[in-house]
């Protein structure tokens, strides 16, 4: 009797173990998303981690963060430091209007064939450096892209949309609800592009912050329609994680291995939800 | 003597007051009178809420009329707190510059106050229904949002009030 609880628990906890292990949850944190005044900052929190929006896993690594003023000039990130559970830096806000402060990957995965062995490619094999990452002899070259985008958007004054024209890259955000202009009680839409063309179909997840604090994760799972856009209804003001992501390739049946290789694509913002 | 010169004096504005009000009795009100208490509140630190007042209308864009904030800080400073008069600054605020001609204001303290608004200043020069709205924002306090609707053209008199729970007191407006 208490041998077959035991099994049972243990059960359980395996299947609560297996979550936390892909939830691992990238984010930036801004000070501030609505700004007013004449010299203005917002400093940045970054980090990996399973409770949003808690430092205590990974700091984010910085090098691919970047930010961009409304009129389109990048913009330095400075005060750089990461710690060990988290990053901060800081970005001088000089011009009115709609800031982008991102950090993009676009990466290839894949594999090569070598005296008659599997590799798979190093990590940070991009589309530039394929050529040079391969080892002389290398044959049956297989690749996929990947492409991470995590942004996040801060206004100084009124919202403006000039920073939205897409790249044709990844997944993207297309404001039809400017994600700083958003409040709770009210719906907000968004419309997500995957390599430019709206994103049919995608699952998007919404969480809010503060997770520490109380019993449900309180998440809510969506999908785009099929002109890409998402309506999002937010219960209550606050800071959500949001992240858009392509679905798993899935193995076929019994087939053993890694899941075959295919284009992925993933997307990653906080919004600060006023409140009324 | 003297007193006697003064009370001459006062008759004659009397007579003249008299004579004007007369005609400004049959014509519509051109001013709306506002009066704002802001409450005395017992907390360890205090600093005079910012307040915005503004005039909103279906399907016109939000006019503000007034805003108290720390104007005169060094380097424009006190802009920085604008953004915390929230409904206010999604409203209005945001698309402003500031100090704002003839709106900007100093914080006021404790007490009621009386502002008065023209019909131009209100952006009221439509007939129509309008809603006054004053919010109120407090450093390391907190945060309240008072509406009034009211109608142009108006009738002379009390036209209405609403009476806040935490950083306001009392706002009635009046028209003359």
């Amino acid at each position: 009797m208490k041998t077959r609880l035991l099994i049972a628990a243990s059960a359980a906890l395996a299947l609560f173990a297996a979550a936390p292990a892909q939830a691992h949850r990238q984010w930036m944190l801004p000070s501030s998303t609505v700004l007013s005044g004449d010299d203005v900052w917002v400093t940045v929190d970054a980090a990996v981690s399973n409770d949003l929006f808690y430092f205590e896993h990974q700091p984010l690594r910085l090098d691919a963060v970047k930010a961009w003023a409304p009129d389109g000039s990048e913009a330095p990130i400075e005060n750089k430091a990461t710690g060990r559970y988290r990053s901060t830096f800081d970005v001088h806000l000089t011009q009115k209007g709609t800031w982008r402060i991102a950090s993009v990957a676009d990466m290839l995965m894949g594999s090569y064939d070598l005296d008659g062995k599997t590799e798979r490619l190093p990590r940070g094999t991009t589309a530039a450096n394929l050529a040079e990452r391969l080892p002389a002899g290398a044959t049956n070259v297989r690749t996929a892209e990947a492409n991470n985008r995590n942004e996040i958007f801060v206004t100084v004054g009124e919202p403006t949309t000039t920073l939205f024209t897409p790249t044709g890259k990844g997944i993207e955000l297309v404001p039809v609800t400017h994600p700083n202009d958003l409040f709770a009680g009210e719906t907000a839409t968004f419309q997500f592009l995957l390599d430019g063309k709206p994103a049919a179909g995608l699952p998007v997840t919404v969480i809010p912050g503060g997770i520490r604090y109380r019993d449900q994760l309180g998440q809510i799972d969506l999908k785009t329609g099929a002109d890409g856009t998402v309506a999002i209804d937010w219960p209550e003001p606050g800071m959500y994680w949001l992240n858009v992501t392509t679905p798993q390739a899935e193995r076929e049946e019994g087939a053993g291995g890694p899941p075959p290789l295919a284009r992925r694509a993933s997307y990653v913002t906080t919004l600060e939800v006023m409140a009324p | 003597m003297q007193t006697e010169f003064r009370s001459v004096l006062t008759g004659a504005s009397l007579g003249l007051g008299a004579a004007l009000s007369a005609p400004a009795l049959a014509a519509d009100p051109g001013m709306m009178e506002v009066s704002v208490t802001i409450p005395q509140l017992k907390v360890a630190e205090y600093h005079r809420p910012y307040v915005a007042i503004w005039v909103e209308k279906a399907g016109a864009p939000a006019k503000t009329v007034a805003i108290w904030y720390d104007h005169d800080m060094k380097n424009n400073e006190g802009t920085k707190w604008l953004r915390d008069v929230r409904q206010w600054w999604r409203a209005s605020g945001r698309s402003m510059r500031f100090p704002a001609n003839g709106v900007t204001g100093a914080t006021r303290a404790p007490g009621t106050h009386r502002i008065a608004f023209s019909r131009a200043q209100l952006g009221a020069q439509a007939p129509g229904d309008y809603v006054l709205v004053i919010e109120a924002a407090r450093e390391v306090g907190g945060r309240e949002l008072l509406r009034i609707p009211f109608r142009w053209p108006a009738k002379a008199g009390a036209a209405g009030r609403a009476v806040g729970k935490t950083e306001l007191g009392t706002v009635s407006i009046s028209f003359r």
